[in-house]
Order: structure tokens, then sequence, then C-alpha cells
């Protein structure tokens, strides 16, 4: 016969104002079982711990009931409290009769909430019962770290981690690293210089001892689970021997052909033996093998003769690298949206109708103009530019309906690079709102309307088409309720922030969620930003959604400190509630497979003695099942049983009601 | 109403006038529309206060001394006293009458006053008419 208690909690009045707590404690001691009730204020107070301890050893409880607010609040304040008194702590079982019960039932004369209670607090003791002890899942902990994308957001995870004296990995899909901030001119709200503060981190990503770099790769598949992951990367082949080339540049100064800069994003040309940009890490060129004549039809190879290191290999195959980690960092990053669905605003067809990133190669020093404004048509350093923001954000019918966030600031930045450069140029500036919140952003916004002289009209831009050679710009200002029409020299476009593209496939291959914007989802999006609901797996930077530099580095270092939190043990405790497969009956029809969201269940052969495979069953990985209870639903023999939530269990606890 | 907006429409010549006598610049208003909402007469108005701050922004000359606002305004300051970026609509008003007064040749030459006129009107009424129609 099972000695169990009951404790029923008032809860100050938040319990006891609709639910008789003594009347319940009573009924709870006429059942079969229960040995022991009590009526407590304050059950979670440490002096209803310390009573709680006491009574369990002294009268050799194996299993309690508190009946109580929901387990979310203090199921692991009275599992440590029944532990302490030698109990195993998945004997003490909570009765939600709060939450579900006594805040939801007005009724004082407390005829309902009671009743109500009595119910809910027998159901939880039958299923008690037929507890069985459980003990948490220990499980090792490799300690190195992956970090995919090597933006900013991605290289601050790597070095915190770095730093925190762990091995990371970071793998980068480019040539470089350096990602988006790369490419910028000046940030805001400083103004200070991109790559003047950006290089230096790269470099400091390069040649710290315990960062292994994989520009040019991907990552291609993940297995394995929390502390324990095996991820396979594929190097793409550069056609450079990494080892022996010194990046002198002797190849991408001879090699005779050119094709669109990627990293300019078209504004001017790269030859097809490359590094991305000049400050580029590694400074390893790779071998464009789209267009390359000597890969393509072997002709030219110009390059490997002029290459003294002899670093140049044609024969280079991609190389598939398997890396051993303990948990993983996701960082990347965005793209600018397809700006070729925004027809009425001439991108594509009108020369000189450019992007945000664009405008930031123009008004960069490294880009492709010295850093001169010049529009890309004739070269003409133009005397107004109409900056058009919201393209394609905020609108639901032919983009996205989120805000990009950061365009209202890049803008203003933009309005105020223009007329650093070119005093007597013009800047006119279509928005909706303007959205700067943040740490000296509206100043920064007001700085460049009343100081620096930027025209801002509150209304979209209807349409842009050219007439005499100018770009006519045709839109609303909203203040004076007008039609405005505009002869500019230039247009930017200031394109919605869209998630990576393939950010959906690695979401696949990594067993994370994402959103139907194909941003990463967060398990919490206030509580628990950084995680995924895969553990071992944080995120960082835009690749969750529109995020400023601040932001993503404030999010690299964040998702570095959850690395290292996990990290700090040689262990790792897991709650024991998971699914068990019950062997004999499996019928493999692998149901629970397809079923599983967090990609737990593997196929597992059964073999004879002779070592022939008799048979295949489901095998739930400890290490990655949460226990949610999705296989259980799926699997038709009855095969899946949840521990701590067995079918006995809770088809005692409905028989109870 | 359409507008052809050039380089030349902002800071025109006659917004940095009007700027220059009232001391005050255009470009720091942010359009909250509080000075309008606070008005005693914007009402009557044909562009609110803040209306004709927007169209001396965007450079709208014509459309500002076409407007009766200037003449409406009483002079109360109430939207100065409302205004979170301190700009006063009222001395906007107060330097596009006196603009309108100079350049127009429809104004008072007070020793053209008829004398008996000037004997039988209220002192403080001719005080006033002084102050609002002869600059």
């Amino acid at each position: 016969m099972p000695r169990i208690g009951v404790f029923v909690c008032q809860c100050g009045n938040n319990i006891s104002s609709t639910v008789d707590t003594a009347k319940v404690a009573e009924e709870m001691s006429k059942l079969p079982g229960v040995v022991l009730t009590e009526d407590y204020k304050f059950m979670c107070s440490s002096p209803g711990q310390d009573m709680l301890k006491e009574t369990v050893a002294k009268n050799k409880l194996d299993g309690i009931v508190v009946a109580a607010c929901s387990p979310h609040m203090h199921e692991k304040t009275f599992r440590k409290a029944v532990e302490k008194a030698g109990l195993n702590p998945y004997k003490c079982e909570i009765a939600n009769i709060r939450e579900q019960c006594s805040w939801v039932h007005h009724d004082t004369t407390k005829k309902i909430g009671t009743a109500k209670s009595i119910d809910l607090t027998r159901m939880v003791l039958e299923r008690l019962k037929r507890n069985k002890n459980l003990t948490k899942i220990s499980i090792p902990v490799n300690k190195r770290a992956l970090v995919i994308g090597g933006g900013i957001a991605g290289i601050q995870a790597a070095i915190d981690i770095a730093d925190g004296g762990r091995d990371v990995i970071l793998v980068e899909k480019e040539p470089s690293i350096g990602g988006n901030m790369a490419k910028l001119s000046e940030t805001f709200p400083t103004m200070d210089c991109s790559q003047c503060i950006m290089t230096p981190k790269m470099v400091e990503a390069e040649l710290h001892d315990r960062i292994q770099l994989y520009t040019y790769s991907e990552v291609e598949k993940l297995d394995g689970y929390i502390g324990n992951f095996s991820v396979t990367i594929r190097k793409k082949a550069r056609f450079v021997n990494e080892d022996l080339c010194t990046g002198c540049g002797d190849c991408w100064n001879k090699c005779p052909f050119k094709a669109d800069s990627e990293f300019e994003h078209g504004l001017t040309k790269r030859k097809l033996i490359y590094t991305p940009f000049p400050q580029s890490v590694p400074n390893i060129p790779v071998i464009d093998k789209e267009r390359c004549p000597k890969i393509l039809k072997d002709k030219c190879g110009l390059c490997e003769k002029v290459c003294q290191p002899e670093a140049i290999d044609y024969t280079q195959e991609d190389e598939i690298v398997v890396e051993e980690v303990g948990a993983i960092v996701v960082a990347t990053g965005y793209n600018l949206m397809d700006e070729a669905r925004f027809a009425p605003y001439g991108y594509g067809k009108l020369k000189d109708v450019i992007n945000g990133l664009q405008f930031e190669r123009l008004a960069s020093s490294s880009g492709p103009t010295g850093g001169e404004i010049q529009r890309p048509s004739d070269g003409k350093v133009p005397e107004s530019i109409v900056f058009i923001q919201c393209v394609g954000s905020r609108d639901e019918s032919k983009g996205v309906s989120y805000c990009s966030k950061i365009c209202c600031m890049y803008t203003a930045k933009h309005t105020m690079l223009y007329k650093h450069k070119v005093h007597d140029g013009q800047a006119y500036v279509f928005y909706m709102d303007i959205r700067s919140g943040g740490k000296r952003y509206e100043e920064f916004t007001r700085r460049a309307i009343e100081q620096e002289g930027a025209m801002y009209l509150r209304g979209r831009v209807s349409r842009v088409y050219e007439k005499n050679g100018k770009l006519m710009v045709q839109g609303a200002d909203t203040l004076s309720g007008s039609q405005v029409v505009i002869e500019a020299d230039m247009v930017v476009l200031a394109t919605a922030l869209v998630s990576r593209q393939g950010a959906d496939s690695l979401a696949q291959k990594l067993g994370i969620g994402y959103d139907k914007h194909k941003f990463y989802s967060e398990y919490h999006p206030k509580l628990k930003p950084v995680e995924t609901i895969t553990g071992g797996i944080f995120l960082a930077g835009s690749c969750v959604g529109p995020m400023d530099i601040p932001e993503s580095v404030s999010m690299g270092s964040a998702a570095a400190s959850k690395v290292q939190a996990l990290f700090s043990a040689d262990m790792l405790d897991r709650e024991p509630i998971t699914s068990k497969v019950r062997e004999e009956t499996c019928n493999a029809c692998w149901d629970c497979v397809t079923a599983c969201p967090y990609v737990a269940i593997s196929k597992k052969e059964i073999k004879n003695r002779k070592g022939e495979v008799i048979r295949m069953v489901a095998n739930v990985n400890d290490g990655l099942c949460t226990g949610c209870g999705t296989c259980i639903a799926a699997c038709r023999s009855k095969t899946i049983d949840l521990a701590g939530y067995t079918d006995e269990q809770v088809y005692a606890a409905l028989n109870a009601f | 109403m359409r507008i052809k907006l050039q380089n030349s429409n902002i800071g025109s010549e006659f917004v940095k006038y009007i700027e220059r006598i009232s001391g005050e610049t255009a470009m720091r208003c942010y359009q909250c529309g509080n000075c309008t909402g606070g008005c005693p007469v914007s009402y009557k108005m044909d562009h609110g206060p803040s209306q004709i701050i927007r169209l001396m922004q965007i450079g709208q000359d014509e459309e500002i001394q076409k407007a009766n606002s200037m003449w409406v305004c009483v002079g109360c300051m109430q939207c100065y006293s409302r205004c979170p970026q301190s700009v006063s609509a009222a001395s906007i008003f107060e330097s596009l009458r006196a603009q309108a007064l100079r350049s127009d040749g429809d104004h008072t030459e007070i020793a053209e006053l008829p004398k008996e006129f000037l004997k039988n009107a209220p002192q403080q009424a001719i005080v006033c008419g002084f102050r609002k129609f002869v600059s």
C-alpha cells in the first residue's frame, strides 16, 4: 500500500477565496493510500518547504501531491524539497488548483471551486500511485562549438566563445568572412567607418588560436543532439591550394576575364579568379568555376602560369569534412529583397535606380568609385537623389508585412553621406513613418533633417519614370495633402530585408523552426530569444529578423554566453520525461519517425545471435527527445510510452474523474 | 494640389526671408500638429499653423501667401507654448503679415488718414491697427 501525503495550498487567498482547501484535504484523506493531508497557507514559502521535508521524512511517505499553482511555477521547488527528504523527485506531483481552478471560478460560495479541486487532486493522486522512480538523463558534452555564418554576429559569437577557452569552427559560405557589414560605408548613429571597425574583428577571428575558419564552405548535414553533434561540412573547391597561396594577387591581376562583382552588387566587375574585396579574410582567391574557360573547356590557364608558389590546382574537388561539436550558433544573416518585384520603381530597367547596399558601395572609400557619389549610368555627380523607404516592407500585397527596421536609420545616414560628399546636392526622402527607436537614433534622424538639409516627404512613391534624362519620381506628401513630382538624378530604394536565400533548407537540416518569412524562430520571443526549440542550437543576428549592428553583436555575445554555460559542465542533465519504445510490439511503420518534430527517433536494427538483422524497430534518442508526446499519438501499435506520463498513468487519472 | 518639387524650393528666398525675420527654422517642425490642435482659430484658417509650416518646408510660397491663415492668427502664442520643438508659429504668422504688408501696395499711410477719422477712432484701435496693418 502506498504512503502518500497530500498538501493543499491556500496561496494566501488566491486559492482559498474560491476553494475550501480544508475540505479538499479532508476528502483526500478518505482515499486509499493517503496517510496524511495538510492544509497550508503558502506551500512555496521556506517554512512550507521545511514542513514538507519534515513530514516526508517523519512519516516515511513514498509519494507527494501538492495541490497548488501551475507546475510551471513551483514543480521544481517541491521536487527539490522532497529530494532533500530522500524521495525520488519524480514521486512529487502537482495538482493545479489555482490557474486552472480558483482563478477561473468566481463562485465565492466555494461550491464549484472545491468540487473541481477535489476532482483535480484525486486525478493527480491516481496518476502518482503509478509513478516510477526516474533518474535524470546524463549526457556528455563535447566542448567545441560550430558557428554558421561569418558576418558580424557570427564573428562576435566565435570570438567570445574562443576567448572563453573553447575551440570554435566558423563556417562561411562566401570566399571571405565579413558578411553584409563589410560592405557598409559608415555606420549610424556615430558615423564610424564600417570597415575600420569590422576588419579588426575579421582579422581577430582569423588569427585566433581557437578559431578554425572554413570559408567558401557550407553545412551539408547535421546529426546528433545537444552536446554531441556531428556536422558534415562541404568545402567547395577554390581551385587554389590554401596552404601554398600567399595572396600576392598576380593571378587576379593577370586574369583576362571579368564578371559582375557580387560584393559590389553589380556596380563593377571582378576577375574570374578573385577575392571578394581587398581586405578579404582569408586573402585567398577562388576561381569562378561557372565561368572560367580553363575549367569549362580547358582554355587559358594564365593564372596557373603566373602563380609563383604554384598554388593553382584546376583539379581540386569539393571536400567533405566531418566535425564533432557540442553546440551550434546559427548566424546566417539576411538578403535584400529582389527589387525586380517593384516594376513601378524601375529597378533593373532604369540604371540610376539602385538599392541601399549599392549606395553603401558608392559611398564607400573602397567602393567602385572610391567613395565619390556618381550615378551608375554616366558617372555624373547627382544634384538630387530621391530615397524611397519601405520598398517591399510594410506591403502585404507585393512585399512583406513586417517593418525592416534598419532602413529609416540607414536612409538618414545615406542623406548625410550624400550631403557630406556633395555639398550642394539635395536629398529627398519619401517615408511612411520615421522609426528611429534606439540610443541616439531619433537625434540622428532629426540631425539629418534639421542640420543636413534632407527633405523628408511623408508618403509612398507611386512610380518612377524617365523624362529628358531625368528620373521623375511621382509620390505624395500627405502632410500637405499634395501630389509631388520630383526631377531626380538618382533614386535609392530602401528594399526590405528578407531571410537569407536557402534559410529554410538549412533550418530543415538543423531541425530548427522558422516562420512564414523564413526567419528562424526563437524558443521564446522574449524570455529565450537566442535559444531554438532544439537543445544546443542558438541564434544570433538577422537570421532571426531584421536587426541592426548593435543588436546583432549583442545577440552574438548572448549566444556565445549560452554556449559557454552549456560547456561549463562535463555532463548535461536532461529531464527523464522521454519516449520509451517497447521493442517487442513495434511494427516498424515509422509513423513516429515522420511525426517527431525533433528528429529524435531513428531506425534500429535487431540482430539475432549470428549477427543477422531480423527486424527493425524505432529507437528514441534521449538527448534529442523533449517528451512532447507527438510520437505516442502517432503510434498505431501503442508501442511508445512517455516516462512519467505512461498510458497507464493517464488512464488511471481519467478514470479517477 | 500638385507640386513639382525642385531643389530651389527647399529653403526658397521667401522662406529664408520669413525665417530670418521670425527667427524660426521651419525644418525644426516635425509635423505633430499640436499647434493646429490647440489654436483657438485654426478652424477658420485655410491652412492650420502646422500646415503653413509644412508649406514652408516644401517651399510653396504662393500657397502660403494666398491663404488667409496669417490674417486669422490672433497672436495668442498658444502654438508656441505647446510646441515640443519650440517653434513659434505665431512668430511665423507675424513675419508673414509683415512681409505681406511690406510688399503689398495696399498698406495704410498714417499721414493720409483723414483727421476726422483719427479724432473719433478709439485710441486702442488705432494702436492695434498700426501694429497689424502698418509696417
